[in-house]
């Protein structure tokens, strides 16, 4: 009988449920199994109404990076439960007061702080060096905690008083534009997500992304931050998947209000927008732009997906 | 009215909970595509008891619900209308107004439902007016509370009662199988709604939860499965409340046809009770004609 320590294979065959228990109790009787660290490999979900499911398809892809890694791979039915997700997310996101979104951000910052060496991790799964992923998480948390202090200032200075003639105030008033589904750049993985997402919750919108294809480690693991920061369920919704399959279903889904794209303009995509009105953005920016982080924090990200309701009201006498 | 029967009539063969519920969970899992599921969809649209039970429910209110149940889709017409249009028995006259002409049915809940604590008499009077409105369809509520404290013989006499005011009206049985607890329960109840004649038996009023589940009723479906082989008397099913999925809808059919066959798979033998079930089945035929994902405020609410 086996008097050394267990082999992490072993240990990885009772995770996979290949030892039978007879086995398992003999290992455990000379007391060689209890003494060992349990590597727990990390399945990679979806994020949808603040639970992690895997894909409705039960298929999953490996992604380029790092092919030793299996993924979810999202189909159309998971982005369909996103977005009803998302539609209930928008109620208690939207209906939340703008300081509220704020602290809530800021606290997604703070954990963002607090699980810096994972995040770094998923980022160098993602096949960046060290220095490189720590500096593409400096920028993340910065942009987080700028738009965090954004929240409760938007109404001022987006919104306006009109000036008209007449004994009437005359106010214009800031509303979300809806649900918005985004399609976030390949790189960088996790500030490329954040900083297309981040302004749409600032404006009060509720958001369904799909994250980096060759490299959704980071993009996946900012579910579990927002699901540790008060974040509604379903305000945030992360999918993985290929985007070749999932674009165009965004493009056509008649509930998304708003479609905002990392890449060149895409005339398809645009004309299946049309259908419902859908308000299509497409940002194209270099890998210079993307680590500027004063090029990323500006309202005129947030504008494009913001509605002014115009109010009159008479002067009081 | 028929005198009581004795207890022993109503006795059941007590159910195996574990074997119910691993057989409709299993049933569950099948899954309809394509042409079958639209069939299916389609099927589940003409099978819709189209309801509205709530204490702010208006003249007008039940208009735009009958005209929802005459065309639930009006730009198509290869979707059915649906069975029937469930109300309180004082908005049955407008329901019957608005739907005449049609071939959706007028149902009326009645015997003080939804909890039917009112006295004999006020509950075939309720039924009475609700006939002599124009329902063509009675929803009854059993006395729980006689059931549960085990005069089974007061249920029976009230169901012989109330099938006796409803004349030519259509009988269904509301069980509120979530207030009684047990599956033999359940099975004891449907026994004496089918010996004192009903001609639907149905699970819930909506108003408790849980309501409608698919083993009370694969439960109810066996019930009048045996019925019909011990009479050959053809009882319906009418599952009610809880019911807001395309997919939930098409489990409930699987049953139907697994459990009851092709006999059953009318809009005559099984009904839905539902309310929000409607624009559900609706996005789904819509997601299937144009290829993409609906918009819920397309489509009207009643």
């Amino acid at each position: 009988m086996a008097k050394d320590p267990a082999p992490i294979s072993f240990i990885q065959d009772v995770a996979r449920g290949r030892v039978s228990s007879a086995r398992l109790r003999r290992r455990h009787r000379c007391g060689t199994v209890s003494a060992m660290p349990v590597p727990v490999p990390k399945t990679y979900k979806l994020f949808v109404g603040g639970k992690f499911p895997r894909s409705e398809s039960g298929r999953s892809f490996q992604p380029t990076s790092n092919p030793a890694i299996n993924v979810a791979r999202g189909s159309r039915k998971d982005l369909r439960d996103a977005v009803v997700a998302a539609r209930a997310g928008l109620a208690v996101w939207s209906g939340s007061a703008a300081y509220l979104r704020g602290q809530i951000l800021y606290r997604l910052a703070e954990m963002l702080e607090s699980r810096r060496d994972a995040m770094q991790r998923e980022l160098q799964l993602g096949g960046l060096s060290a220095p490189l992923a720590k500096r593409e998480l400096d920028t993340a948390i910065s942009l987080t905690i700028w738009y965090a202090g954004l929240c409760d200032k938007v109404q001022s200075l987006l919104g306006s008083q009109n000036a008209v003639q007449g004994p009437f105030f005359n106010f214009s008033m800031v509303e979300p534009t809806g649900v918005v589904g985004v399609i976030a750049p390949d790189s960088p993985s996790l500030v490329g997500v954040l900083a297309l997402t981040l302004p749409l919750l600032a404006g009060g919108n509720s958001a369904v992304v799909l994250v980096s294809e060759s490299a959704p480690f980071a993009g996946l693991a900012l579910g579990e931050v927002c699901a540790s920061s008060d974040v509604p369920a379903g305000a945030i919704n992360v999918l993985s998947g290929l985007r070749s399959e999932l674009a165009p279903q965004f493009a056509s889904h008649r509930d998304l209000d708003g479609l905002l794209v990392a890449g060149a303009p895409d005339a398809a995509l645009t004309q299946s927008a049309a259908d419902n009105c859908k308000r299509v953005r497409f940002c194209y920016l270099s890998a210079a732009d993307w680590s500027k982080v004063e090029r990323l924090r500006s309202l005129t990200w947030v504008e494009p997906f913001v509605e002014l309701k115009t109010l009159w009201h008479p002067v009081a006498q | 009215m028929p005198h009581s029967l004795s207890p022993v009539e109503f006795r059941v063969p007590p159910v195996c909970a574990v074997a119910l519920e691993t057989r409709a969970a299993d049933l569950a899992t099948r899954s309809l595509k394509k042409q079958a599921k639209l069939q299916g969809l389609r099927l589940a649209i003409a099978m819709m008891d189209l309801t509205t039970l709530e204490g702010m429910d208006s003249p007008g209110k039940v208009r735009q619900l009958c005209q929802k149940a005459m065309r639930p889709l009006p730009q198509r017409s290869d979707v059915p209308s649906c069975a029937a249009v469930c109300v309180y028995p004082d908005l049955v006259e407008t329901a019957v107004e608005a739907l005449r002409g049609s071939t959706v049915q007028v149902a009326s809940v009645a015997t003080g439902f939804p909890a039917g604590r009112t006295d004999r008499a006020t509950k075939l009077r309720e039924v009475q007016l609700a006939v002599a409105a124009g329902a063509t369809e009675i929803d009854m509520v059993i006395d729980r509370g006689a059931f549960l404290s085990g005069r089974y013989g007061k249920v029976y006499d009230e169901i012989c009662a109330v099938k006796e005011a409803c004349g030519a009206a259509h009988l269904k049985v509301i069980l509120e199988t979530g207030e009684l607890k047990t599956y033999d329960n359940i099975r004891r109840a449907c026994r004496i709604a089918l010996l004192a004649g009903g001609d639907f038996l149905k699970t819930s009023t909506g108003k408790v939860t849980p309501a409608s589940t698919l083993p009370v009723v694969l439960l109810m479906l066996e019930a009048a499965r045996d019925h019909y082989l011990e009479t050959g008397r053809i009882v319906g099913v009418k599952a009610a409340g809880g019911i807001r999925t395309s997919k939930d809808a098409l489990r409930y059919l699987v049953l139907v046809n697994e459990t009851c066959g092709d006999l059953w798979m009318t809009p005559q033998w099984f009904r839905f009770g539902a309310s929000s079930l409607l624009n559900d089945v609706l996005l789904q035929l819509e997601k299937d004609r144009t290829g993409r994902y609906q918009r819920p405020v397309d489509f009207s609410a009643d």
